[in-house]
């Protein structure tokens, strides 16, 4: 046991010296909250539009007024024939513009009601989406306070948003995030510094200790499981205080679900020490082969539903994929422990499997 | 009983012999040396004798113990320390010294009088970190770390490549206190010199023993006459004295060349011959074999 507390020791000697890699292991989760929180947000603000008006129209004025009053788009530009839209969107000044006929005002108020446009780049499908979403609804609104002042008749389509109002990318990125970070640290981190041991020579001289290799990489585990402890903390700080993601289930649920997550990455990453000889090898086997298919196929960015079969096999032997499916239930839609049983119970056993499969791999010797 | 017994090792890597039949035995007590070049096979010879790998063929037993049945009580008895520097860079003498202590089981204090003489040198640097250590600090602190659990027996793999010479020569000083402490040495190095220092050594090349003896007796054995010349053009003369009829073999050998040569050697018409082309300040004397010549001479045949 003495001989443990040795190793772990050393351990904390080794990660606490690198500085370098331990301000990244311990900022990366902020750095990675903050970008995706704020700089990379799918959220729609301050979208530069024109409106398109053929002549000077009151109404449309007060259109104009009422979205750039809004905190979703800024009117940049007045266009006054359509011939000139093609170059507003293609010099990027705009993404979006609001398309008037002659005579809005007058149209208003014609049995038939009046037609409007909406032209939007949609080299991003998605953002388009949002883009024609809310100024619909900005126009819809407005439409429904003149209707209501015994005004037009014209009919314009209402949207709505139900579930989340604001569109909150932060719900679907947090639980990814979660699962990414504690793969990067626990299996990347933990084979590198396994491996490392290999490359430098120190592994051969541990090896001629009494000491039991599995000794060796228990020891190896301990810093980082701390580590992914501490990330965890600081991850669900952020999210509740920064980012307004409330941890909606029992926060005794979500830890449970996390260690045994963090065990399963653990016990990958001593799997992969035991196979790669460089630390290299050991850095592409986790960056490429678990990083990549774990941000493409865990369902952290695409939807695992909308996959073809065989990614969406892949998709199974990934514990990132269950983990976030799990922290989607616990934290987000605040489900209790009953409902996460499946991927619970899919983590423990990837783990338990994991951890023979490298105990079976270890070798007692050099080769 | 011998302390390390070895019978016909072998080993490949792939299509390479690293080891082709190996076998020698080393007394209690006794500073071995295994002499021969990089590549020669030394490396990996420790390596199977310290558990580290094992054997395609052949059998080796250390202390009494087969190296491959009865590892987990060999590790116990084994001190090692591996031809590269393979302590941790990133922590300080001290640390380094406790943390081995601690994995073989006991503490600085209780085996502190046996590296003690080594260690005096290193105290003043207690607290640096390992890598900002000079070469020669780095062995000291090295072969500390090997010994602190009091091995039976002490494998050293090239533990003075690197080093400076002043260094090196504390550092064999050291290995013979600890020969005197009772603790079996097995020692390998390219540096034909050190050699000298060695009770026994062999000579290896090519994974395979040349020849097992005393330094004294593979000096003595050198059965061919051997000559040390000299001239004002030393890389054209190798070649000059290469190509005279009667010359076996010819290499350099610090500031002179040696030659041995056989039936039919005329001195004085190499001397001749030599002027003739070009050579000024000839100088041609017998030489004494050294340990250096021993293994040319058998690695040549």
């Amino acid at each position: 046991m003495r001989e443990f507390g040795a190793f772990v020791k050393k351990e904390f000697y080794h990660i606490l010296r690198d500085r370098r890699t331990m301000l990244i292991v311990l900022v990366m989760p902020v750095v990675l909250i903050v970008l995706f929180g704020f700089a990379l947000s799918t959220e729609v603000r301050n979208v530069d539009i024109a409106i398109l008006s053929p002549s000077p129209d009151p109404t449309v004025r007060q259109i104009a007024d009422r979205l750039d009053a809004s905190e979703y788009f800024t009117v940049t530009r007045w266009l006054d024939t359509p011939a000139r839209i093609d170059e507003a969107m293609k010099s990027g000044e705009v993404q979006l513009v609001v398309a008037f006929g002659q005579h809005f005002s007058g149209g208003m108020f014609s049995p038939d009601g009046v037609q409007m446009q909406m032209i939007v780049d949609a080299s991003d499908a998605n953002m388009a989406q949002s883009y024609t979403s809310y100024a619909s609804g900005i126009i819809a609104a407005f439409a429904g306070e003149m209707a209501g002042a015994g005004g037009p008749q014209g009919i314009l389509s209402q949207v709505q948003f139900l579930y989340n109002p604001q569109m909150k990318s932060a719900y679907n990125f947090v639980p990814g995030i979660m699962g990414l970070i504690m793969m990067l640290i626990c299996a990347m981190m933990t084979s590198i510094s396994i491996v490392r041991e290999k490359e430098t020579g120190t592994m051969e001289v541990l090896l001629v200790s009494p000491v039991r290799p599995i000794y060796i990489v228990v020891s190896k585990m301990v810093p980082y499981f701390v580590l992914s402890c501490i990330n965890l903390a600081t991850i669900l700080l952020l999210s509740v205080f920064v980012l307004d993601v409330p941890v909606a289930g029992s926060l005794a649920a979500l830890w449970l679900v996390s260690l045994i997550y963090i065990i399963a990455n653990l016990s990958l990453g001593l799997l992969i020490s035991t196979m790669a000889r460089q630390q290299v090898i050991a850095l592409m086997f986790s960056g490429l082969l678990l990083m990549m298919p774990t941000m493409l196929l865990s369902g952290m960015i695409f939807p695992i539903e909308s996959m073809p079969w065989p990614l969406r096999g892949i998709s199974c032997l990934l514990p990132a994929r269950w983990y976030i499916t799990a922290v989607r239930k616990l934290m987000i839609q605040g489900l209790p422990m009953l409902f996460a049983w499946k991927e619970t119970v899919i983590l423990a056993s990837m783990a338990v499997v994991l951890i023979g499969a490298s105990l079976k791999k270890l070798n007692n010797r050099l080769e | 009983m011998p302390a390390v017994s070895v019978d016909n090792i072998t080993k490949r890597y792939g299509k390479t012999v690293a080891l082709d039949g190996v076998s020698f035995e080393v007394e209690k007590g006794e500073l071995f040396g295994i002499i021969g070049p990089d590549g020669a096979g030394k490396t990996t010879l420790f390596r199977i004798i310290a558990t580290l790998i094992l054997a395609d063929g052949g059998t080796a037993t250390v202390d009494g113990f087969d190296v491959v049945r009865d590892y987990k009580e060999l590790r116990k008895r084994i001190g090692y320390m591996p031809g590269r520097f393979s302590l941790y860079q990133d922590l300080t003498v001290e640390e380094n010294l406790a943390f081995f202590a601690a994995v073989f089981g006991t503490t600085i204090r209780e085996n502190y009088r046996l590296v003690e003489g080594i260690y005096k040198f290193l105290e003043p640097f207690r607290k640096r970190r390992a890598g900002k250590l000079s070469g020669g600090m780095k062995q000291k602190l090295a072969l500390c770390c090997a010994l602190i659990h009091k091995p039976d027996i002490l494998y050293l793999d090239e533990p003075t490549t690197g080093v400076d010479p002043v260094s090196r020569k504390e550092f064999w000083e050291m290995l013979g206190k600890l020969q005197q402490e009772g603790i079996t040495i097995v020692v390998s190095t390219p540096y034909m010199d050190e050699a000298n220092l060695c009770d026994r050594i062999a000579l290896i090349k090519g994974g395979r023993f040349l020849q097992i003896d005393t330094p004294r007796n593979i000096r003595q054995s050198f059965s061919v006459p051997l000559w040390a010349i000299r001239s004002d053009r030393m890389h054209r003369l190798l070649d000059d004295v290469r190509t005279f009829p009667g010359v076996t073999n010819c290499y350099a050998f610090g500031e002179n060349h040696h030659f041995t040569t056989g039936d039919g050697f005329d001195a004085e018409g190499l001397c001749r011959h030599l002027r003739q082309r070009g050579h000024g300040d000839l100088l041609l004397l017998p030489a004494e074999a050294t340990i250096e010549d021993g293994y040319m001479l058998l690695a040549g045949q």
